[in-house]
């Protein structure tokens, strides 16, 4: 059964880490390819995501069901999760930036979308881009800092869109 | 070896979620209605991502087969 009454979504994307600025990205690339009209509200770390350099990393530290994987050799050997205790994750310095290389390796194999392609997908499908004003001043950014075609707004921006949306989803 | 004549087709091997759905949106975006689009994928969460999508969009998905790790789906551009 095809059910095609014009739906839409409205994100909030809350953490600039990198496993983190995938679900936003993909939801809202996807939604859009399903004609929905969509929005993110970019608030906090999350903020970062609209840098005109993403420069999100994974966090080791405090996120201990992350797995560990090689993204090279036989499949056999990719497959095996590192027992890294998150201990010594959290606190080698240079990890985080191994960890990150890693993964970044790994969903380039696995054929998954870039981050800056997501953002460029959503943006040519008409997401809107929002920005949240008041982190930007907390966190000293101008919209210089942020890529073309982003919005500036507040609260009040977001929940206009929200109330009229069919999904509201905090990321 | 399906009988549908396609119109274009796209090669999404290889690629992961989201991207077949992106992809596949984009080809029938700048297609003529009734035309019919091939999509190849090696991503087997296409099969419920594709139905999903043509259910969503209106278009129609005229066969969906698979050929060990390929999967195949023709689409008719609503």
């Amino acid at each position: 059964m095809s059910n095609t009454e014009k739906k839409s979504m409205a994100l909030i994307a809350s953490k600039g880490t990198l496993d983190w600025a995938y679900p936003p990205f993909v939801l809202a690339s996807t939604a859009a390819a399903m004609e929905m009209d969509v929005a993110i509200f970019f608030t906090f770390y999350g903020l970062t995501l609209l840098k005109k350099n993403i420069a999100a990393k994974v966090a080791p530290h405090a996120n201990p069901a992350m797995p560990i994987k090689m993204p090279f050799g036989p499949k056999g050997f990719q497959n095996i999760n590192w027992p890294i205790p998150n201990l010594l994750m959290g606190n080698i310095p240079g990890f985080e930036t191994m960890a990150t290389s890693l993964m970044k390796q790994t969903f380039r194999k696995k054929g998954v979308a870039a981050i800056e392609e997501l953002r460029e997908i959503c943006l040519e499908s008409g997401v809107r881009l929002i920005g949240c004003q008041m982190t930007m001043d907390v966190f000293g950014f101008t919209p210089d800092d942020f890529i073309e075609g982003v919005e500036l707004g507040g609260a009040a921006t977001f929940l206009e869109f929200a109330t009229e949306s069919d999904i509201q989803l905090f990321i | 070896m399906s009988d549908i004549k396609a119109d274009r087709i796209i090669d999404c091997r290889g690629l992961n979620c989201p991207l077949p759905i992106l992809k596949t949106k984009k080809a029938i975006d700048a297609m003529n209605s009734g035309e019919i689009l091939k999509m190849v994928s090696t991503d087997p969460g296409s099969k419920s991502d594709i139905t999903a999508w043509t259910n969503r969009t209106g278009n129609e998905l005229l066969e969906a087969g698979q050929d060990g790790d390929e999967y195949t789906y023709y689409i008719r551009k609503k």
